[in-house]
């Protein structure tokens, strides 16, 4: 390799010997293109005319009235697919096409990142297969009808925990095997070098955005910049462009699931310990002896013992804050601002907006918070149904 | 405890070394069934401890896993099983483990305990050449040797720094994916080994993909200086729950097969 792919510590490319070349290839395609012009082109064109970008920033009003600070919503929730996913598919799947690879693997925990990739499978016309925990196939079988109607495989994974980081060790596995023709489409900040990196650069723009609306529209930084983070592509997505602006300060927001101490949780950063899984020194969920734990939490999106190298790092320098809210105040949430401001979010962004809410009378007036609304919360009407029947 | 170098220079044949996860199906069984590998011929064991994810194992070696780690199995037990295993007979045992749990141990005191019970070498599963300094110094100065992968994919120059960052044997990956059987044994193993003996007077020893007596004679003739297999075995556990004495004695057959082939192939 030709980076090693730390922040600070962190990072790294801890993987079985057969995956370096693989690795090794991706990187010196992404360090090629990334600045080529026709890619760079082609990238753009397809942010603007496929997927919607830019991305509105929104001003809440009636939630900030709610709150009692200003708060402003950056709308990835309103790109092609209905979250911010498409941006690194988009990103990633481009990249595969000027490698002249002609598959796509990927795995998935809400779904939304499998769809995200059946999409660019299909744009792209490349085969692709997602694998997906058994238990989030049943839990987001919306998205896995989605992706089949896309033309996608979905291949349920039941080792382990049937969750996120089973299908990324099957998806690891298969290609391991396959590496010479498929292209594995990694959805997370996280993972080994070089993918901590690629999915940065791509999600990159919701940031550069989020900061040029921010000065036009309020006419300056805001005071905090807030997004959910599970292995947290959209979180680094949105803070990579304040992280230079020390005034802003950056938080994100891990599932507290039914609370820390019930043990029921997937707050990696709140709670976790050094090591290392999927590639990465990193922050994890493990118990005493190194294994790595069960993670429970409502939106299968943030299910995840891991989190992405670059949120370990900006923690253990003090420069985001990581916090997390429990399963009860994200359903909360969803309704009270799904009936404020007429927007169903995504159980994952909706921690974001949780963690907002419970600063309602601890923050001035005049406080200007950025929230990073990364998806749409269609997918889970049925989850909030459960929890909070509306004929009750 | 012999150098690898040794034990490979004195066999005029290739080494059987069968591979176990330390605990599957339970502590119990599996202390008889690795001994029971002994009995029947194993000249090297190459045990694994379990962990949650397994990256590097297809899915045979993950259940054995799974198996293991609800048996209660731990790296502190595993170390203190390798022990028995060494009072059981003299035997050089390379140990098969991910990152993640001998960096939770603390790396240093890990290599010191399994040099103490009687360890030989240690293949840490993710940790390539690229970070081999993360963990070859520990290991040399607890008195282990390294074993590090080579795969078909490798460049001549990788292959190279492999074979340098190496001082116990080198695990080659007879074919690209993770371990688990195979009907076929792949057309890269001969090459590959070919190219490393070019390279290097380190052991070759090959593994992943390896079921059968044929394959284990195939590998040898392809001047591999040991055959790793565990997948077919690791599949005998999983056939029969709840049947030790049909695992032991499936198990012992196999092994008596594969040692019987090797023998056959002479250097």
């Amino acid at each position: 390799m030709k980076h090693n792919g730390r922040f600070g510590d962190f990072g790294g490319f801890y993987v079985p010997e057969v995956l370096i070349p693989a690795l090794e290839e991706i990187e010196q395609a992404f360090d090629r293109f990334r600045d080529d012009a026709q890619f760079k082109a082609e990238l753009n064109e397809l942010y603007a005319n496929y997927a919607g970008r830019p991305s509105p920033l929104y001003f809440a009003k009636r939630f900030s009235e709610y709150a009692g600070f200003k708060v402003y919503i950056k709308r990835e929730d309103l790109l092609h697919g209905g979250a911010h996913k498409i941006n690194n598919t988009l990103g990633q799947g481009l990249l595969a096409k000027y490698m002249g690879k002609k598959k796509l693997i990927a795995e998935t925990g809400a779904g939304q990142h499998g769809l995200a990739t059946a999409t660019v499978g299909a744009l792209f016309g490349m085969e692709t297969k997602i694998f997906m925990g058994s238990i989030d196939v049943e839990r987001q079988s919306l998205n896995v009808h989605k992706m089949k109607l896309l033309g996608a495989e979905v291949i349920p994974v039941s080792g382990g925990t049937c969750t996120l980081k089973d299908a990324i060790n099957d998806a690891l596995r298969y290609w391991t095997a396959h590496v010479d023709d498929t292209f594995y489409l990694f959805g997370t900040a996280g993972g080994p070098h070089p993918y901590p990196t690629i999915v940065k650069y791509f999600q990159s723009p919701i940031g550069v955005e989020a900061r040029q609306q921010c000065l036009k529209q309020i006419g300056r930084l805001p005071d905090i910049v807030t997004a959910c983070v599970g292995g947290g592509s959209n979180a680094i997505g949105i803070f990579s462009a304040f992280i230079a602006d020390k005034d802003v300060k950056l938080v994100g927001v891990e599932g507290g699931g039914k609370g820390i101490p019930t043990g029921q949780h997937c707050a990696t950063l709140c709670v976790g310990t050094v090591g290392i899984l999927h590639g990465a020194r990193t922050y994890l969920l493990q118990d005493e002896n190194g294994q790595v734990h069960e993670t429970e939490c409502i939106s299968a999106g943030l299910d995840y013992p891991g989190v992405g190298p670059e949120h370990s790092y900006l923690k253990d320098i003090g420069r985001a804050h990581y916090v997390n809210v429990t399963d009860e105040a994200v359903l909360d949430t969803f309704l009270l601002f799904s009936r404020l401001e007429g927007i169903l979010p995504a159980l994952e962004s909706t921690h974001a907006l949780a963690w907002v809410v419970s600063q309602k009378g601890k923050l001035p007036a005049d406080t200007t918070v950025v929230v990073n609304l990364s998806g749409r919360g269609d997918k889970d009407i049925g989850i909030v149904e459960q929890h909070r029947p509306l004929n009750k | 405890m012999e150098s690898y170098r040794n034990i490979f220079g004195k066999l005029n044949r290739a080494a059987l070394i069968p591979f176990f996860v330390i605990g599957d199906p339970d502590k119990k069984t599996s202390l008889e069934l690795v001994k029971t590998a002994i009995d029947a011929g194993a000249d090297i064991l190459e045990l694994g401890i379990p962990f949650s994810d397994p990256v590097a194992d297809g899915p045979t070696v993950q259940k054995a896993d799974i198996r293991a780690l609800h048996a209660g199995m731990t790296p502190k037990k595993a170390l203190d099983f390798v022990g028995k295993i060494t009072a059981y007979k003299s035997i050089p045992i390379g140990l098969l483990v991910y990152y993640n749990l001998i960096n939770h141990y603390g790396v240093e005191k890990f290599f010191m305990d399994f040099k103490a019970v009687g360890g030989t070498s240690v293949l840490v599963a993710d940790v390539s050449i690229d970070n081999a300094d993360e963990i070859a110094p520990l290991a040399q100065k607890a008195g282990l040797e390294t074993v590090f992968m080579a795969t078909p994919n490798a460049s001549q120059e990788r292959l190279k720094r492999i074979a340098d960052k190496t001082t116990g044997f080198i695990y080659t990956v007879s074919l690209l994916g993770t371990t688990g059987e195979r009907s076929s044994l792949s057309a890269a193993v001969k090459p590959l080994v070919a190219k490393l003996k070019k390279l290097t007077d380190k052991p070759v020893c090959v593994g992943f993909g390896i079921s059968s007596a044929e394959h284990a004679a195939a590998v040898a003739s392809a001047e591999a200086d040991g055959v790793i297999i565990g997948s077919r075995i690791v599949k005998f556990i999983e056939d029969n729950p709840g049947r030790p004495d049909v695992m032991k004695q499936q198990i012992a057959d196999f092994i008596r097969s594969v040692r019987q082939a090797l023998e056959q192939v002479h250097r």
